[in-house]
């Protein structure tokens, strides 16, 4: 069994935004990068530990990125993976991106592709759907467990109030969170075997837009914090009533 | 031309986030004048398919098979294709929930259409077919201009106040095929959860943080958030530290949660939780910490401990209702 892992480059969860080129662009000098957590901590990992009790074969890493990402999936290959596969493409569409994976994909023969359930940057969870209409491929979202057996995934899931278990042959796309996978950290022989671990870049078919980032805004500032004090709760409840009218 | 809009039932009720999708998408067609359309599917009663005209759409589409009282994603994408195209419709709008965001992408491939995922504004025409969402997890916004002919949207809930109107839609039964791969996921076993508020849908959340010092003092978190009717949540360290379930964890890399009123009960406020939470219209923050950064974007603060604190706002909560 052949296992895609979609690997996105995201800035670090504790990077604070700032906006430049009148709010047209994000200020990424001095970000640092690293793999989606989504993709990582779940996808990836659980993809490898579908590798080592024999259940895949293969495991690719496939990413959309220019040049300056390789090192985000250097650090993927360090984790895992026999190989990785930089599509060399700049796109924060998931229209664009989605198209360029599906073209690496389908002439690969997965049979289980694997992806977080976001990135943390775009916040769509669009890319993996898309590649599963894409690929012609059933997609199952939220996952919180995977097994496979033979041609078979048994899946568990998050559904709109509560979750489900699902069976489905493959080939199938999954998204994964919390749950999937075991925690793991990169260790040093890891680090070193990625370096002799292929890297290949394909340039994709240019794919004509249909959406565009125009401008970026920063959330308001809140207007100013009242202080309750911790004797006076019925003040509290009061103030939520009558003056911001939530309760 | 009508805008289309997919609409949501469980067991047979529509649930109040879908009628703010349906309101969203009889605004984009006052927009761009036009009508709208809903679509429905599944197991429901007609009368609560002419209710939708409440909400703004005058007709509503109802594919009345009983394997769509399950999400196939595949089966709804093909049914909304067949939908729009009877419809003739170029704007596809369905909810950010768990459903919308397994069946709109399919459909956006399908249509080769642009996509916004989670609108918190209405379409700016004035600049193209504009829509505001939001990115690094609630950290900043960002416009999107769809350019191609197809649109799809889906809307973040809690997003735009409801206002009920008072019309009746025409309900149109929509016959449509479907092939074995729409039904390719196999469906083993459904564990609803009752009883509780569901967290991405809650309007009030009472959160906690390493501040309640132990999962044995929850027991005050939970009081405060039945007192209020509210969902219970908590930070990253509380879930890893296994006190709390995961599915409870809000923050950048948890849920995200946009409800009026988010009371945040010893957690200090950390970038990557804030950005999950700042959606909340409203913020109370209690901490003993008077430095904690959480007070920064909160609405309403309380400096003291919490396991002090809390029983005291249970209690005011509880005269307050009693006197209401």
């Amino acid at each position: 069994m052949k296992i895609l892992v979609c690997i996105s480059q995201v800035p670090d969860t504790s990077t604070k935004i700032v906006l430049k080129d009148n709010d047209t662009a994000v200020n990424t000098q001095g970000t640092t990068w690293i793999i989606n957590p989504y993709d990582e901590w779940y996808a990836l990992i659980r993809a490898l530990e579908l590798k080592e009790s024999g259940v895949a074969s293969d495991v690719h890493l496939v990413t959309v990125g220019k040049a300056d990402t390789e090192p985000v999936i250097r650090k993927a290959l360090a984790l895992g993976g026999d190989q990785a596969v930089r599509i060399d493409a700049d796109s924060n569409d998931p229209y664009e991106t989605a198209n360029y994976i599906a073209e690496y994909a389908k002439s690969n023969g997965y049979d289980l592709v694997l992806c977080g359930k976001e990135s943390i940057d775009y916040n769509n969870g669009t890319v993996g759907v898309m590649l599963a209409e894409l690929l012609d491929m059933d997609y199952i979202g939220f996952a919180t467990n995977i097994q496979v057996e033979g041609s078979t995934a048994t899946v568990k899931r998050e559904i709109e109030g509560g979750e489900e278990t699902d069976t489905v042959n493959l080939p199938v796309v999954i998204s994964c969170q919390k749950g999937v996978a075991e925690a793991r950290i990169p260790n040093m022989r890891g680090i070193m075997a990625a370096r002799t671990r292929p890297l290949n870049v394909v340039t994709p078919t240019a794919v004509t837009p249909v959406a565009a980032i125009l401008s970026y805004e920063m959330p308001p500032a809140k207007a100013g914090i009242k202080m309750v004090s911790p004797d006076n709760m019925d003040e509290l409840v009061q103030l939520l009533h009558t003056e911001a009218k939530v309760i | 031309m009508s805008v289309l809009v997919l609409v949501e039932n469980t067991d047979g009720n529509i649930k109040k986030k879908s009628f703010e999708a349906v309101q969203y998408a009889a605004e984009v067609a006052k927009q761009t004048n036009t009508t709208a359309t809903a679509l429905v599917l599944g197991t429901i009663a007609d009368s609560e398919l002419e209710a939708l005209g409440n909400y703004g759409v005058q007709k509503v589409l109802h594919v009345a098979d009983d394997r769509l009282n399950e999400l196939h994603a595949r089966a709804y994408a093909n049914a909304l294709i067949a939908a729009a195209q009877k419809e003739g419709s170029k704007i596809i709008i369905m909810l950010h929930d768990i459903n919308g965001k397994a069946v709109a992408p399919r459909v956006a491939i399908k249509l080769k259409s642009g996509m916004v995922a989670g609108a918190l504004s209405y379409p700016d025409l004035s600049k193209g077919f504009v829509v505001k969402k939001a990115v690094y997890s609630g950290k900043a916004f960002a416009f999107v201009n769809i350019t191609s002919d197809v649109k799809v949207i889906t809307v973040m809930a809690n997003s735009f106040p409801l206002v009920q109107g008072d019309g009746k839609a025409t309900v149109e039964k929509l016959e449509v095929t479907f092939g074995d791969k729409d039904f390719g996921i196999k469906v083993k076993e459904v564990n609803k959860v009752t009883g509780e508020v569901s967290l991405a849908d809650a309007e009030l959340v009472v959160s906690g943080g390493r501040g309640m010092k132990g999962p044995e003092n929850w027991g005050l978190i939970e009081d405060l958030a039945k007192e209020l009717g509210a969902a219970t949540a908590c930070s990253r360290p509380v879930a890893d530290a296994g006190w709390r379930p995961h599915h409870e964890h809000v923050g950048q890399t948890g849920g995200t949660v946009r409800p009026n009123l988010y009371i945040a009960v010893g957690i200090s406020g950390a970038i990557q939780h804030l950005a999950g939470v700042n959606g909340s219209k409203i913020i109370v923050v209690i901490n003993k910490d008077p430095e904690a950064p959480f007070f920064k974007a909160a609405n309403y603060g309380v400096v003291g401990d919490a396991l002090e604190i809390l029983p005291r706002l249970t209690e005011a909560v509880k005269k307050f209702k009693a006197h209401k």
